[in-house]
């Protein structure tokens, strides 16, 4: 009896398929680089940094689907290469034999993806869920833009010294306009031009022969 | 039977030496040497002067050193072999550019006016040239002031961190970033996208971009506060522009020094390639080279140096011009090079960790053990295992040579290149800053070179109104400049602008450069130009003047033009256009330009160099006229028909 079941039992474990395959549809591969990231500081990557990985990846399905059930034993993990590389699902806390869906682990990932970087002391880049983008902080957009402060110093540091030279050009030629009158008022005085007054009818001119009656012109 | 033969050729010779053609009245119109010394003891003169001759020394060299010294001359002589280039270019500069720059300051110097008043006191028929170099400094300062434009806003764009060029913007829904950007790079898109807001092609005109109008404006603005007081506010403001540039690029060449992969960049810039010297074009670009790097036949030169003091060593100052103008060239190609050595190393590096990521993300291979130095190891090893994967990654072959050869002149090494490079540079923001306003200040010296062959010919023909002040005069002119420059800031503008540069830029040049040499030794007369230099320098110019103005510069003129027009002609215009719909994108659509675009091309090109012919005619039929009327209108007291012995 006892023998029957036991045979039972592996026919049953051998028959159904292994949950965790590489390439599997309704998992994820994951690609870490510590040494990329971390330089000298890099971490050896070992059975109890899987553990936390485990951990921490059943920490985000715990916090995307709000309940208190997912366990380290509902993340599967296959195909670990020296890479970093390996594959994982997720199987249901309930039934150990059916897979959590792939669009809810995405989700579940994308929730949590600066939790489980930080555990890791990573970055999207160095810890990679294939097929899963990364989500970019979203642009800082200030309320002015900077280059619109720039050009308005110039550019009334520009305006004002315009508008200072013309004020000054304006003021200079008032000035000499100014001088000019100032000249002309003295100048308006008469002065004499050498002319005796005496000799008004002028200076008696010996060329002109003034003895013919009629002129040959 | 020797001798006769002797004495015809000799004879032949003394006719071309004293080849002169007629040009009555020519003493009446200028002013003579002893009315030119009267005018100076009386110092009557009303006309601006320098305040020292620095102040001139500066200006000619600020207006002969702009954006081609840094953008063009580095690409020439990577282009045409290095080192070798140097050959053509100091012969071009002997026998071309000295002669012509010593002319232009002589004749200035000399006859005191801009140049429509040179050319109309030489000769009537020769007053269109002076309109000619009007026209050309007009239209050429419209699109010289829009590339400040672009700088004034790059410089704007460089007080942020990080630098906006550095990344690509991401998309709508923040996925990922702008498919145009991520097929190009973020340095690309930020030029042709965000700067210029290109269109596909030219016929598109696309609308007035907001931001680069701004930048015009402002471009406007610094160049008319420098030009307000006319050669009193240039005369203090080229202290900055002209030194600057020289002390920055004395900065980026000992930055540029210590930066990994300097050496290559250099080594690549002054490899001499003595086989280049085969191909006549590399003659004729160094021709044009010099000869656009001068500045010549824009009038400006002619305007600075008429308001010198009479007695002027403008020889000297001709020499000073031209070798620093040539020294510049070379010393800023060494810091760009070098710069683009590092980029091209910084690339090549960057295309081998691509490689090596990949290799070990396929072959899930230990993070960082394959490494830059035993990839080649590595590469080998994978390739034995298993040869099809390593074929399917479809690895590209990383040659240093190739980021090398990525090679750019003009915009695209200011805004593409030299912007990638500065990314990479720690401390990115002062380098930026410090690049684009030395850029700002060598075109701004030059736009000043610009205007003055613009305003002085107009205010020395007293075409202005007295009543309108010089300052708003000018600014005048700046205002019609901005408007007329719109053009440039439309989506197309970017097409338009290579347009103005290819064809305003460089044939009405040579053409007027060429009647001006031949004006001046054969119609203003050769010999009284000897005369006028031994007046004012105090010795007459020495043989090597006398050859190259009666006959080398001329012919290698002509011959520049000739051949200029000739490989013009031979090939079909097109143009680079950047159209992200293009099936081959990012690499450059090549389109051929339309009837009415090319219509507009040629008549750019002559427009200026009509009015040459155009004035030569008007003045022609005017003094015909005259003569048939004196010939109709005959002397009254005169009466042929009484015979006096009847």
């Amino acid at each position: 009896m006892l023998g029957k079941t036991l045979f039972l039992l592996c026919l049953a474990s051998a028959l159904s398929e292994p949950l965790c395959l590489k390439d599997t549809s309704d998992g994820y591969k994951v690609r870490i680089s510590i040494k990329t990231a971390l330089g000298d500081e890099a971490y050896e990557w070992n059975e109890n940094e899987m553990f936390l990985f485990r951990a921490t990846l059943a920490f985000a399905m715990r916090r995307y689907f709000n309940r208190e059930d997912f366990n380290v034993s509902s993340i599967l993990v296959c195909d670990e290469t020296p890479r970093v590389s390996f594959w994982f699902v997720v199987v249901s806390p309930q039934n150990a034999s059916q897979l959590i869906d792939k669009a809810d682990v995405e989700n579940a990932i994308r929730m949590s993806r600066h939790r489980i970087n930080s555990a890791f002391l990573l970055t999207d880049s160095t810890l990679e869920f294939i097929g899963i983008p990364p989500t970019y902080a979203a642009p800082v957009n200030p309320a002015t833009p900077p280059w619109l402060i720039v050009f308005g110093v110039v550019m009334g540091a520009v305006c004002a010294g315009i508008i200072g030279l013309l004020v000054s050009t304006v003021l200079k030629k008032k000035g000499l306009t100014e001088d000019e009158n100032d000249e002309e008022e003295a100048q308006d005085k008469a002065v004499e031009n050498g002319i005796a007054c005496e000799d008004l009818d002028g200076v008696y001119n010996r060329a002109f022969p003034d003895d013919e009656r009629l002129t040959k012109m | 039977s020797h001798a006769p033969l002797y004495h015809t050729q000799y004879q032949g010779v003394q006719v071309i030496m004293m080849l002169h053609l007629p040009n009555p009245g020519l003493a009446s119109k200028i002013l003579s040497h002893e009315q030119l010394e009267q005018l100076d003891s009386e110092e009557d003169e009303d006309r601006p002067k320098w305040d020292n001759k620095a102040q001139y020394r500066l200006t000619c060299v600020g207006f002969a050193v702009g954006l081609g010294n840094v953008w063009r001359f580095p690409y020439l002589c990577q282009v045409y072999g290095g080192g070798a280039f140097l050959i053509p270019y100091f012969i071009a500069l002997v026998f071309e550019g000295l002669p012509l720059l010593h002319m232009e300051l002589a004749i200035g110097q000399r006859l005191r006016m801009g140049s429509v008043g040179v050319w109309n006191s030489i000769s009537p028929y020769l007053g269109g040239l002076g309109v000619a170099s009007l026209l050309v400094s007009f239209l050429v300062g419209l699109f010289y002031n829009t590339i400040l434009a672009w700088i004034l806003w790059y410089f704007f764009h460089s007080f942020q961190n990080p630098l906006p060029w550095r990344n690509c913007p991401l998309n709508e829904n923040l996925t990922g970033y702008v498919t145009e950007c991520e097929k190009s790079t973020s340095v690309n898109y930020f030029w042709y996208r965000e700067t210029l807001n290109i269109t596909p092609n030219i016929e598109t005109s696309g609308s007035l971009q907001w931001w680069i109008v701004l930048c015009l404006a402002t471009a406007w603005c610094l160049v008319y506060i420098c030009f307000i007081r006319g050669i009193e506010t240039i005369g203090k403001a080229i202290y900055v522009t002209a030194t600057f540039p020289y002390l920055v690029l004395t900065i980026f060449l000992v930055k540029a020094l210590t930066l990994s992969g300097a050496a290559d960049g250099l080594a690549y810039l002054f490899t001499p390639n003595w086989e280049t010297l085969k191909n006549p074009k590399v003659w004729l670009d160094a021709a044009t080279q010099i000869f656009f790097s001068l500045s010549l036949a824009f009038g400006g030169l002619i305007a600075f140096s008429s308001y010198n003091p009479q007695k002027n060593n403008c020889e000297r100052d001709a020499l000073i011009v031209g070798c620093v103008n040539s020294f510049t060239s070379i010393y800023a190609s060494i810091p760009i090079f070098s710069i683009l050595g590092f980029k091209a190393n910084t690339n090549y590096n960057d295309c081998r960790n691509r490689n090596i990521l990949t290799l070990t993300n396929a072959f899930n291979i230990g993070d960082e053990n394959i490494t830059l130095d035993n990839y080649d190891d590595w590469l080998s090893h994978l390739n034995n295992t298993d040869p099809s994967e390593v074929e399917s990654l479809h690895l590209k072959t990383c040659n240093l040579q190739t980021f090398l050869d990525q090679s750019a002149s003009g915009t695209g090494l200011a805004f593409i290149v030299f912007t990638e490079a500065v990314i990479n540079m720690p401390g990115s923001q002062v380098w930026a800053v410090l690049f684009f306003v030395m850029l700002f200040s060598l075109g701004l010296s030059s736009m000043f070179g610009n205007l003055e062959g613009v305003l002085t010919p107009l205010l020395d023909l007293h075409m202005v109104p007295s009543w309108i002040p010089k300052e708003i005069f000018t600014g005048l002119i700046c205002l019609t400049s901005f408007a007329a420059a719109l053009i440039f800031t439309l989506g197309s503008g970017n097409y338009w602008l290579e347009i103005f540069n290819n064809y305003v830029g460089s044939l009405p040049l040579l053409i007027i450069a060429f009647f001006e040499i031949i004006g001046v030794t054969y119609i203003y007369g050769i010999n009284r130009f000897n005369n006028d230099i031994e007046w004012m320098t105090g010795q007459r110019p020495n043989i090597y003047w006398q050859v190259t103005w009666r006959f080398i510069s001329p012919l290698m003129l002509l011959v520049v033009f000739l051949a200029y027009v000739a490989i013009e002609a031979k090939q079909q215009p097109t143009y680079n256009a950047w159209n992200p719909n293009y099936v081959d994108f990012p690499l450059a659509d090549v389109q051929p330009y339309l009837q009415w675009v090319y219509a507009i091309c040629v008549l750019l090109s002559t427009l200026p160099v009509v009015s040459i012919p155009l004035v030569a005619l008007y003045k022609l039929l005017g003094f015909l006229k005259r003569r048939i009327m004196n010939r109709h209108n005959q002397n009254p007291y005169e009466n042929e028909a009484y015979v006096g012995d009847l």
